[in-house]
């Protein structure tokens, strides 16, 4: 079923005034930062919270419209919801928790049992009494996946996924979003996800809308708002390093004149027009005096933060000072034991370098 | 705040003291000893002298200056419990023979108890007696909610012995611990008529009325006292013994409805 | 009682004798002792009084017997009484969106600090046969609260009511509102939610409330005697008549009180919750 949302709700220290849509069988990726109203979002879309202004309507059915008066409760709106945690009802077992919706919505007991082991067996082929176990015999992961069939049972209008990957462990989460990829995107569910992750938005949703402080910043393909961030903020979201500036013959040119080489992408364009560099955190090399040689770009930053991500750490930039203002933030992913070499901390003065072939210059019109 | 802590402290000794398993020795009350010429007089007296002993408390201590008496109230058997337990009481006056007894038969008494007073049943009703309640035979109405002591306690053997004299059966509605318990079911309202001693109907100043019946001088309560057996103060309880059975005492007795011995 | 998130539930660990758990500090071994001690040894003291010779005579009496039926079908109908009117209390305070909820909430912990005489005498001033609503009964149906079973049974849920509402209020704040959210989600009406989400998830919670509810209603004393009086099979339950008992015959006080040692080790021995899976 289609989505159709366009809502204002006002808080004392937030706002969040976003419209957005998704044809049927579409998953649309919300990506922001914390508190840019992601759950927010969700509460109104699940029922749970009601907008000050504006409507939803899910397929041809409003179930929410301040206008008219109209408010659907949660339990009537054939919206369903996967959190980040499975919140299985600890009491109930597997079989239960999923034919739970089914037997809210009328459907006979046998059917509904019949329909949840189907289910079960779907999505945890391979664990053996899976329909009599409780959530407590069941590891995260499995638990997770019990929640997805719990979500989908109903057959809800349209699917709302809460960070469904971030509490899972680095093991248990590639096959979930695997899964979710298959009952989602291929079996062609309505469905809103809310992440902080690129990865989930490029492997899950056909397209994304980028929430900042409560407003949509960007929107469109995934691959293409991803792929080409057309702001800092998007691209720090989609985990890739950003400059902007203007395009000249195979450089980037920024405000304060630097000169950034890379592979001009997107086709022709002409010399001035607005453009920015694109390249991943693990494409930057790290050196702690001034390196010289091969071609690269050396950019000189002090370090604002080491933050580790898995097993590489993730090292970012701020200006030096009197430095240009678009070094605020850059990433550099490099392995601990440069780090130790660097001997650096924060506030310390680094150099950034990377090499013209793993930056993107694309245009940003 | 000191005190406090003193209360603490006393309470942690008592149960290292159990802890050793040593019998039980209870702090020293209060601690310091008294001055000479300030001296404490301990009685333990059953609740319904409270107004017959605080009377001759004043007496007592213009007497005798430099005397404080201290009167500790209360049901004769948690008294006469206490007395055996170790309790440091200079003169003990229960409201019975057996309660007495299990003072003396613990060899806790100085010298033989003697009886100092009587006292008989009355009959209480709500003020105005709205049931017309007028001899005891009345108490055995279906109508009448009757309380009484229970037959464990003194006033309610008291009690049994006057249904055996009369033939009466009551079917009271509830038997209490004491006679405080039946007259304040009996003042509220909620009793229509309760057995209690003909003091604690005076004692009660109005608020219950008193019905006499002949049949009460079959149950007649003995006020027994005794010096408790090495009383700190012996000399003064030898003295309070003789002021509550002196002249003095006897008319303040009398005067709350007490008879003579 | 708290409930981890469900996602990292895993079965109970057993105990691991390699474990070298941090120590505790040696000064909380002697005031914890000495808290064990003051609890149990006074115990000792009653079992070390008790006429062990004299103990089946004492228990058996008509006076015992009577007094333990009607402390238990007293406690029961009670408790049962604080589950029936206490559960739904519990649910508007921990649920309700009411102004004056804390105000609510305050009154209806008042039993538990207030001394249980207090409480039988407010009970007799509303109740009684001159109170403020037991006039009007009395007036218009003849009926009188006071020195009857009735009056033992409302003397005891007053005083245990809070103790039930109290835990469950704590349960149902402990399992919180995210699986009725879950719930709602999957279709289910609020009714439904409450009826086969909710009260599973809090069936712990209530079972220890019931618990120490019972437990409360077989030890009331002040309450009921300043309530209800003290009558043989009516009213004297066996707190009554171990305090009557002691006038006369410190013995059968003794083995009376042992008999509600026992029925108190019995009920939280027995009537401790165990944790329900993944939610203990």
């Amino acid at each position: 079923m289609s989505l159709d949302v366009d809502v204002r709700l006002d808080r004392e220290s937030f706002s969040l005034d976003v419209a957005l849509s998704a044809a049927p069988g579409e998953v649309v990726a919300v990506l922001g930062p914390n508190g840019a109203g992601k759950s927010t979002l969700l509460g109104i879309l699940s029922g749970l919270l009601r907008p000050d202004a504006g409507h939803v309507r899910v397929g041809d059915q409003t179930v929410t419209d301040v206008g008219a008066g109209v408010f659907v409760p949660a339990h009537r709106r054939g919206v369903g919801l996967l959190a980040q945690q499975a919140l299985l009802f600890p009491h109930m077992t597997a079989e239960a928790n999923v034919a739970f919706g089914p037997r809210a919505q009328g459907v006979p007991k046998r059917e509904a049992e019949a329909r949840a082991r189907a289910l079960l067996a779907d999505v945890l082929p391979d664990v053996p009494g899976l329909p009599g176990r409780k959530p407590a015999q069941l590891s995260g992961g499995q638990q997770q996946r019990v929640a997805l069939a719990r979500a989908i049972a109903p057959e809800p209008g349209l699917l709302l996924l809460d960070e469904p990957l971030a509490a899972l462990d680095v093991d248990a989460a590639p096959a979930m979003r695997s899964l979710l990829r298959r009952v989602i995107r291929d079996g062609k569910q309505t469905a809103v996800l809310v992440t902080h992750s690129a990865l989930d938005a490029l492997v899950l949703a056909d397209r994304v809308v980028v929430l900042g402080r409560g407003r949509v910043v960007e929107q469109g393909p995934t691959r293409e708002v991803l792929g080409r961030p057309r702001s800092a903020f998007t691209a720090r979201i989609a985990g890739l390093d950003l400059i902007p500036g203007v395009r000249e013959a195979g450089v980037l040119r920024t405000g304060d004149g630097t000169m950034i080489a890379g592979r001009e992408t997107g086709g022709p364009a002409g010399t001035g027009e607005p453009a920015v560099a694109v390249f991943p955190p693990s494409a930057v090399a790290v050196f702690a005096e001034e390196p010289h040689g091969s071609p690269r770009n050396v950019l000189p930053v002090r370090l604002a933060s080491i933050e580790p991500r898995g097993d590489v750490v993730r090292l970012r930039a701020a200006p030096r000072e009197g430095g240009p203002e678009w070094l605020d933030g850059l990433a550099a992913d490099v392995t601990p034991a440069a780090v130790a070499d660097l001997a650096a901390e924060p506030g310390s003065a680094l150099w950034f370098a990377v090499k013209a072939t793993e930056v993107e210059i694309h245009p940003a019109g | 705040m000191k005190r406090l802590v003193a209360a603490g402290v006393a309470g942690l000794a008592v149960v290292l003291a159990a802890a050793c398993s040593s019998p039980s020795q209870a702090p020293s009350s209060g601690g310091a000893s008294a001055a000479p010429e300030s001296r404490t007089l301990t009685v333990f007296a059953a609740a319904s002298l409270t107004e017959s002993f605080t009377a001759l408390e004043k007496q007592f201590e213009t007497d005798n200056p430099g005397v404080d008496v201290k009167l500790s109230y209360g049901g004769s058997s948690d008294l006469a419990q206490q007395i055996v337990n170790g309790a440091p009481a200079d003169v003990f006056a229960a409201a019975s023979d057996s309660t007495m007894k299990t003072v003396s038969d613990a060899g806790l008494t100085a010298a033989a108890p003697t009886v100092f007073a009587t006292n008989v049943l009355q009959i209480a009703t709500a003020p105005g007696n709205p049931k017309g309640v007028a001899a005891f035979a009345d108490l055995a109405k279906p109508d009448v909610k009757t309380v009484v002591c229970a037959p464990q306690v003194p006033c309610g053997a008291a009690t049994t012995k006057v249904e055996q004299s009369t033939g009466v059966d009551l079917k009271p509605v509830s038997e209490e611990n004491d006679v405080k318990s039946v007259l304040s079911k009996v003042s509220t309202g909620n009793a229509d008529a309760g057995l209690v001693y003909v003091t604690d109907v005076n004692a009660a100043k109005g608020q219950v009325q008193g019905v006499s019946f002949p049949e009460s001088s079959a149950a007649k309560t003995n006020y027994p006292i005794a010096v408790v057996k090495d009383a700190p103060q012996a000399d003064l309880a030898q003295k309070w013994v003789q002021l509550v059975e002196g002249e003095n005492g006897r008319k303040t007795l009398e005067a709350q409805g007490f008879g003579a011995a | 009682m708290t409930a981890p998130p469900a996602t990292r539930a895993r079965a109970p660990r057993k105990p691991d004798r390699h474990e070298q758990p941090v120590g505790l500090p040696w000064f909380v071994w002697i005031p914890a002792g000495l808290a064990f001690l003051l609890i149990a040894l006074p115990v000792v003291g009653l079992l070390w009084k008790a006429d062990w010779a004299r103990m089946p005579e004492l228990l058996l009496s008509d006076a015992a017997l009577d007094a333990l039926r009607l402390s238990l079908e007293t406690a029961a109908i009670s408790t049962l009484l604080c589950i029936l009117l206490g559960g739904p209390l519990a649910v508007v305070l921990a649920r309700g969106r009411l102004p004056g909820l804390r105000t609510l909430r305050s009154v209806v912990l008042l039993p538990l600090v207030l001394p249980p005489v207090v409480g039988g005498l407010a009970l007799l001033f509303l109740l009684g046969r001159t109170g403020l609503v037991g006039r009007g009964l009395e007036l218009a149906f003849g009926i009188t609260v006071p020195f009857t079973t009735a009056a033992v049974v409302l003397a005891q849920t007053f005083v245990a009511l809070p103790f039930l509402v109290v835990s469950l209020e704590g349960a149902l704040r402990t399992a919180g509102r995210r699986y009725e959210a879950v719930a709602a989600t999957l279709g289910a009406s609020p009714s439904l939610a409450f009826r086969r989400v909710t009260i599973p998830l809090v069936l712990p919670g209530l079972a220890s409330g019931a618990v120490l509810a019972f437990a409360r209603c077989m030890g009331e004393f002040g309450a009921t005697i300043a309530f209800a009086g003290s009558l043989q099979g009516t009213t004297r339950t066996l707190p009554l008549l171990v305090y009557l008992e002691r006038e006369t015959d410190v013995d059968g006080a003794v083995a009376l009180s042992l008999l509600l040692v026992v029925v108190a080790i019995v009920v939280i021995v027995v009537g401790r919750p165990r944790g329900s899976e993944g939610l203990t």
